[in-house]
């Protein structure tokens, strides 16, 4: 019952009552007695952790399932403000395909804080989920074209949920490409999927390369910019969603504009310090922008000289 | 059914995109086309850099060894790439060691056939030396992020 | 009226009372002032509801009771050790009569002003932030067991609260804070639920300090709206008197409580004077002229290293400003980790957390950080909110105790900077 005020002592006035005093007020306002929030965007709902994979020493993909109620409705490229109970919460991004009724996947990278805990955690925990926030990759505004996704390290994990939607309306798009760039073979995550997606009916390209390789790699070397001038993709009709570092999310950018795409088709997915996913606690602005609400998701002409401007 | 030249090989390579035909013709001269198996090296360290490798199939390595760790991967090159710039520049000595890692095809350019072409047609080796720089500047930018370690442990 | 306390009740699920009268929040952030200055509160000029009056001590001390009588806890300035504090107050024996203060760079001291004024003071230390926007508040609080976390929400809001002795600057700080927590697709529904039931009382001001600044900002000094009362405080002709208008409806039924005649044209006239000699003795002046783009055209400006070398990076402008409102959620767990609650703080753009990510702080220098707090009061503020998020209070300079001035600092970024070329190949 919140949102119930106290009732407040009669009479209004000191002295004679006045008819044109005004009487205590409603206690429970317009909004009729014991109104509570529809919902409170700061209050978490407990999902229970029903499966863990480990991708690297570091990184770990939870499946989460809600405690009670239906699971979330996101898009791809959204995040949580996922948390543990002890440790607090931290922006964390949905890897899994959007659509289903099924338990949600978010991939964490033990980082240290809150991410260690949420990286360490073990079926049956209790993890507190609150969102899905801020805007998506919004893959069907590269409908009719080729899709190029480039993803550097974990900055996989956001893209693989884009992958996913992309390839349930396969159809609907022409050249698809993952361009991928990892900092060795053992640290590449979603290994298994790579080579799922580039096999079969309605494969898309895939193509991986790595910073550091033993001999016995037989793969790419060097940086994933490398890969772009190998790619299938027609720059007039293509959008290019990437993710991964911001240094390497400058790069890829600038290569794929000196590629001919134009700024306003190349998206990036931006990181910074969140702490409400919801555009009130300030934290994760970069001059105008929330990240949190305005993002993460920005096409590269939006925050092109921001990036530049160090520190901004 | 017909037989495809050297020339179509040249021409068809993204390393000589937009060089005309009289351009390549000559090219084609200094060229032949080597199959290289993996775990053949192409080139050592050290040794004479008397070749510009165009790669139109398969995949390189260029490894550094260093005793005790072993061979060390540094970069790749594979198809619509080349194979570094060694052959252009004195003292025209190979920096890595380079190893197929899969069936790979390359066009061998003889690098002296090539210098003395560039030398009796300065337009043609200025558009070569612009090729290789633009190579070499891309290499040389991805190398210096690559200092960065972008994906290591933070 | 506007439909705004709908449109954010919608989000707030309808929680909240309509705010007080002439300041509802808009959803929408609202074309960027062209001036840079705070946007006017809706309804400018047209806030009065019925004829103002003229009332003494005596009717200060009924508004006050029968606020109370309604159930408000009341809310006004009282001396508190050598310093004028925001406070529950019982009367007018509680208002901090004859005190005056002088306010400069760093530097604040109570006077003696040899008179009657109860309000005869510029800006509070803490502003009525500390009210609405409490520097911590208990989210919900949770108990765990294994595979079990029950979230139980945060208790019912406390008693609604009047605010006497609101000045202009702070009515508008009020309506940005209204934009920034309410007026946008996420709100703070205690906040909300807070706002909707304050009652202001508005008191025009007669004595700005050396680092009040509103009239550059377009925020005072006198009260246009967004107020249930509005007192313009008289000390003429040895008579404590006070020009009374009303802004709301319920303004204007507790007005009625007091019986009060109807304020002549002297009256009237000398509450003018009231504030038009406070507009005339600003202390401080910001040229907001096209203030944003010269805020983000100055982002590698030498001025931001002349600022950080003397910047503690201590966050009192922040905590004093009445329109800041960065905050952490806190997760404080008990010793079993059974019991855990949330809380949101007051956070600052002055710490190197504020900005922390794993590979460190993206506001890792002062520079940055001072840069960043500045370019968003006076610029980005602009674009989030359709208004400046400055009001001219001057409570950051008189309170840095480096002394260090807003309105000095802004002045310096027109110095055009040698030359540097702009990154990324043209301005952002």
């Amino acid at each position: 019952m919140r949102r119930a005020r106290p009732a407040p002592p009669a009479p209004a006035c000191p002295g004679p009552p006045d008819p044109a005093c005004p009487g205590p007020p409603d206690p429970a306002g317009p909004a009729g007695p014991g109104h509570r929030q529809a919902h409170d965007p700061t209050i978490p709902l407990p999902y229970r952790v029903v499966g863990t994979f480990a991708h690297t020493a570091d990184t770990v993909t939870l499946t989460l399932e809600p405690t009670g109620g239906p699971s979330l409705d996101f898009s791809p490229g959204q995040f949580t403000m996922l948390g543990t109970v002890t440790a607090g919460e931290a922006p964390i991004s949905i890897s899994g395909g959007p659509g289903g009724d099924g338990p949600i996947e978010q991939t964490v990278r033990d980082a240290g804080g809150v991410s260690r805990a949420l990286a360490r955690s073990r079926p049956g925990d209790i993890l507190t989920v609150r969102g899905p926030y801020g805007t998506g990759w919004r893959v069907q505004d590269g409908a009719g074209g080729d899709i190029l996704l480039i993803a550097g390290g974990i900055g996989l994990a956001p893209l693989r949920s884009a992958i996913l939607a992309l390839l349930a309306n396969r159809p609907t798009y022409r050249h698809i490409t993952l361009l991928y760039g990892a900092r060795s073979p053992l640290e590449q995550v979603f290994r298994e999927d790579l080579a799922g997606w580039s096999s079969g009916p309605g494969a898309i390209d895939v193509a991986v390369t790595v910073d550091h390789a033993p001999v016995a790699w037989q793969g790419r070397v060097g940086l994933v910019t490398r890969l772009i001038p190998q790619a299938r993709f027609d720059p007039g009709s293509t959008l290019a969603l990437v993710c991964g570092p911001e240094v390497m999310m400058r790069v890829v950018a600038d290569s794929l504009s000196d590629a001919g795409l134009d700024p306003t088709r190349i998206r990036v997915s931006l990181e910074r310090n969140m702490e409400c996913g919801i555009g009130l606690c300030g934290h994760c602005q970069l001059r105008e922008y929330f990240i949190c609400t305005d993002g993460p998701v920005f096409s590269y002409s939006q925050v092109a000289g921001h990036l530049a401007t160090r520190e901004l | 059914m017909t037989v495809r030249t050297i020339a179509d090989f040249l021409a068809e390579h993204p390393f000589f995109a937009g060089l005309d035909n009289p351009a390549i013709a000559e090219l084609a001269g200094c060229a032949l086309i080597m199959h290289v198996s993996p775990g053949d090296y192409l080139f050592r360290q050290g040794g004479t850099a008397d070749h510009f490798y165009v790669i139109t199939r398969g995949r390189v390595a260029l490894e550094l060894f260093s005793p005790g760790a072993g061979p060390h991967v540094l970069d790749s090159a594979g198809e619509g790439e080349v194979l570094d710039w060694p052959w252009l520049i004195p003292p025209y000595r190979w920096f890595f060691d380079a190893r197929a890692v899969e069936e790979t095809r390359v066009i061998s350019l003889d690098a002296a056939c090539l210098r003395g072409k560039c030398d009796r047609d300065p337009r043609l080796g200025y558009d070569l030396l612009q090729r290789v720089a633009q190579v070499m500047s891309h290499r040389l930018q991805a190398t210096r992020v690559r200092l960065l370690d972008l994906y290591g442990p933070r | 009226m506007t439909s705004g306390p709908a449109d954010a009740g919608e989000a707030m699920g309808s929680a909240a009372r309509a705010p007080t009268g002439g300041m509802p929040p808009s959803r929408d952030r609202g074309a960027p002032t062209e001036k840079g200055t705070a946007t006017p509160p809706p309804g400018t000029g047209q806030a009065a509801v019925g004829a103002p009056v003229i009332t003494d001590v005596a009717g200060l001390q009924t508004v006050i009771d029968t606020l109370a009588g309604q159930g408000y806890t009341v809310i006004g300035p009282t001396r508190r050790g050598s310093a004028i504090v925001l406070a529950e107050i019982g009367g007018t024996q509680d208002l901090p009569q004859g005190c005056g203060d002088s306010q400069d760079a760093g530097t604040y001291r109570v006077t003696d002003r040899r008179d009657e004024a109860f309000f005869g003071f510029a800006a509070t230390p803490q502003s009525w932030k500390a009210f609405l926007f409490p520097s911590r508040e208990l989210l919900w609080s949770g108990a765990a067991a294994p595979g079990r976390l029950t979230v139980t929400p945060d208790p019912a809001p406390g008693k609604p609260m009047a605010f006497l002795g609101v000045r202009s600057c702070d009515l508008h700080a009020i309506y940005i804070q209204d934009r920034v927590l309410l007026g946008r697709a996420y709100t703070d529904p205690r906040y909300a639920a807070r706002r909707a039931d304050a009652f202001i009382i508005a008191v025009g001001c007669s004595d700005p300090s050396s680092t009040c600044f509103c009239v550059s900002m377009g925020t005072g000094p006198a009260p246009s709206a967004g107020f249930d009362l509005s007192l313009t405080e008289l000390l003429r002709d040895g008579r404590h008197r006070f020009v009374a208008r009303a802004g709301s409806e319920r303004g204007a039924a507790v007005l009625a409580c007091l019986t009060a005649p109807t304020a002549g044209p002297d009256d009237l006239s000398a509450a003018q004077a009231v504030t038009d000699t406070a507009a005339a003795h600003m202390g401080r002046h910001l040229d907001t002229r096209g203030i944003r783009d010269l805020l983000y055209a100055s982002a590698d400006h030498p001025r931001w290293d002349d600022a950080a070398s003397r910047c503690l990076s201590c966050t009192n402008c922040t905590l004093v400003c009445p329109t800041c409102f960065c905050a952490s959620l806190e997760t404080v767990p008990d010793l079993t980790g059974e019991h855990l609650t949330r809380q949101r703080v007051w956070d600052s753009c002055f710490t190197s957390g504020h900005s922390h990510l794993s590979a460190g702080s993206v506001h890792g220098t002062t520079r940055s950080r001072y840069r960043q707090w500045l370019t968003h009061k006076l610029a980005s503020w602009v674009d989030q909110f359709g208004t400046s998020g400055c009001v001219g209070c001057g409570r950051c300079i008189t309170w840095c105790p480096a002394a260090i001035d807003i309105t000095q600092e802004a002045a310096a970024l027109r110095v055009p900077a040698p030359h540097d070329p702009a990154p990324g190949g043209e301005p952002a």
